[in-house]
């Protein structure tokens, strides 16, 4: 039935004791070299879910399948750039990357390793700081360093939750920029977590939003259908973009809280949540274009 | 600025230095006999002459012993009279051995009780209650059941050094950053390198403290103990020169016990400082 490089499905996340699961029936795919970003207030659930795409923590019901296998435990496949950077203090930025080359491929020579984490430093513009420990470096230093650690592991999927969050913004504008470079010079299949929506709409191609939780929902896949080659100097001016924008801020703002409303429940099918696509007005969408949901074009439900 | 704050520190230490020398030699000065009618030949009888023996030793004497004792560290003139430098060898072996066999249990099983929450429990009521005993309290039960005096030393030092060090690997061990458990867990780590290359340099600060709290309680008590034992080691030294009476030797053991002491806790600083990392 799916297609998708990797699918979540029916997802579930309950903790012992009486309360109301914090998500449930999540449903959704992420097409290879894509990259997704989902947005959702506190406690909806987002970083569980990345953590079960990680391995790191099990589900309560539901499954993950990527590229034709079950996810069950921390894999190399799937790199994960936490969110404070998690670089093991003791080492050198070389001997950072170096440990996550070692764990990828054993046999390597030493030299190869070396040679191969420089390569990925330098890629995000550490080539001169690797002889340095963690503590000596910069927030956004120390967070390249995170990104070089998992793409240099050339992972089939990264995982990023909230990577940037901890940031200033003027540094966040840089390593946003040097992200977008490297995925789309990498075509890397990528899967991160966001608060900021002007990060999503200029690195995703598809923004999943999550309704509050708990019994937290997908409530609409927004696509972004901005092209691709957008730059963050140049993106603002494109009409697209407040459309998109907005339609973000304002689920976010209004619509994301009583998302639970029962009005909804008709309407919305978990296993098809809505595919939007606020960016393109009405009369220039496509007609019958591949969308699943091709009634639903721009707004969905209870707006 | 700093060699300038240590130096003037030096000084103050200096002065104080002689302000206690000083005060030492005022206090002990030899007392005037008082005329009590008697002749001095019958006050020094009475041991109240003018160089009062049974007296406290002023600072001279006891760098009369310092100079003995340092120009010739390593005689050995049979059980009762060796030198400094051998008492101190053998309480050395002794701290050391039994330290060394403290670590060979400590680290494994603080490890394994930092790395497990079941086993902390279990383990936990047996070193609470351990943990307090006063090390000398195990020396009957040693010398009865192991029956040899040097190895009752060693057995002390081991069970008193013992419980810092497996506290603080345990602690150390299960306060390990759960960040860097999961990366190593996302880079499918295997268990032998994440514990020798995650765990183990990350508790490395906390299990250097507790090796250092350990060698500084093994110093303390291997003095008491080898009181207790006797035979060889500083403590016996001083317990020796006690029934001697010479009161100049003991307040020089006394010197070189803290001298010593000093120099391992300094020693285990400069470990800490090469395991210690900046986050």
């Amino acid at each position: 039935m799916t297609t998708h490089f990797l699918s979540i499905e029916g997802l579930k996340k309950a903790y012992p004791g009486a309360h109301p699961p914090v998500f449930q029936d999540i449903h959704f795919g992420i097409d290879k070299g894509e990259f997704v970003c989902i947005i959702g207030h506190s406690g909806c659930g987002k970083t569980t879910i990345l953590n079960v795409l990680a391995g790191l923590e099990d589900a309560t019901a539901g499954g993950v399948i990527m590229d034709g296998r079950e996810v069950s435990g921390p894999s190399l496949d799937r790199g994960v750039v936490f969110q404070n950077h998690a670089l093991m203090p003791w080492m050198s930025v070389l001997a950072n990357v170096a440990f996550a080359v070692k764990s990828r491929w054993p046999d390597w020579s030493k030299a190869k390793i070396a040679e191969h984490s420089t390569r990925y430093l330098e890629m995000v513009g550490l080539g001169h700081a690797i002889d340095k420990k963690p503590a000596e470096l910069s927030g956004g230093m120390k967070q390249r360093v995170g990104i070089a650690r998992a793409f240099a592991i050339e992972p089939k999927m990264l995982l990023l939750d909230e990577p940037f969050g901890a940031l200033d913004a003027l540094t966040r504008g840089t390593i946003q920029d040097e992200l977008l470079k490297i995925v789309q010079a990498t075509h890397q299949t990528v899967f991160m977590i966001t608060h900021d929506v002007d990060e999503a709409i200029l690195l995703a191609d598809k923004v999943i939003l999550m309704s509050n939780g708990p019994l937290a929902k997908i409530a609409e896949i927004v696509e972004i259908t901005m092209p691709r080659d957008r730059t963050r100097a140049d993106m603002h001016h494109d009409p697209q973009f407040y459309r998109i924008r907005n339609h973000l801020v304002d689920f976010l703002v209004n619509r994301s809280k009583n998302y639970a409303g029962s009005d909804t429940t008709v309407l919305h099918d978990p296993k098809h949540p809505p595919v939007v696509r606020p960016g393109l007005l009405e009369e220039e969408a496509p007609a019958g274009a591949s969308f699943r949901q091709a009634p639903q074009l721009k707004q969905v439900v209870n707006h | 600025m700093s060699s300038r704050l240590a130096l003037r520190a030096g000084l103050i230490s200096l002065l104080l230095f002689l302000l206690f020398i000083g005060t030492w030699s005022v206090a002990t000065r030899p007392v005037e006999a008082t005329d009590h009618g008697a002749d001095a030949e019958y006050a020094a009888l009475m041991g109240k002459g003018v160089d009062k023996a049974s007296g406290f030793p002023p600072p001279a004497k006891v760098g009369e012993a310092f100079v003995t004792y340092l120009s010739d560290p390593f005689y050995d003139n049979g059980p009762n009279d060796k030198g400094i430098g051998i008492q101190l060898g053998h309480s050395l072996i002794r701290v050391g051995i039994g330290f060394l066999l403290a670590v060979a249990v400590a680290l494994p099983l603080g490890f394994a009780i930092g790395m497990s929450p079941l086993l902390f429990q279990a383990f936990n009521p047996f070193i609470q209650i351990l943990k307090p005993i006063s090390p000398l309290a195990w020396m009957p039960l040693a010398l009865y059941s192991l029956k040899d005096s040097d190895i009752s030393g060693i057995f002390v030092i081991f069970i008193c050094s013992l419980w810092p060090m497996l506290i603080n690997t345990a602690f150390g061990v299960a306060s390990v950053r759960k960040d860097w458990i999961n990366v190593a867990r996302t880079l499918e780590v295997g268990p032998l390198r994440k514990a020798f290359q995650v765990i183990l340099p990350a508790a490395a600060p906390t299990i250097l403290t507790g090796m250092r709290i350990s060698m500084g309680i093994a110093w303390l008590v291997i003095v008491a103990a080898e009181m207790l034992v006797g035979g060889t080691g500083i403590g016996y030294f001083v317990w020796n020169e006690w029934n001697n009476l010479a009161l100049p030797n003991v307040i020089f053991a006394v010197a070189m016990i803290g001298l010593v002491g000093m120099i391992l806790d300094q020693c285990f600083g400069v470990l800490q400082k090469l395991v210690t990392y900046r986050e």
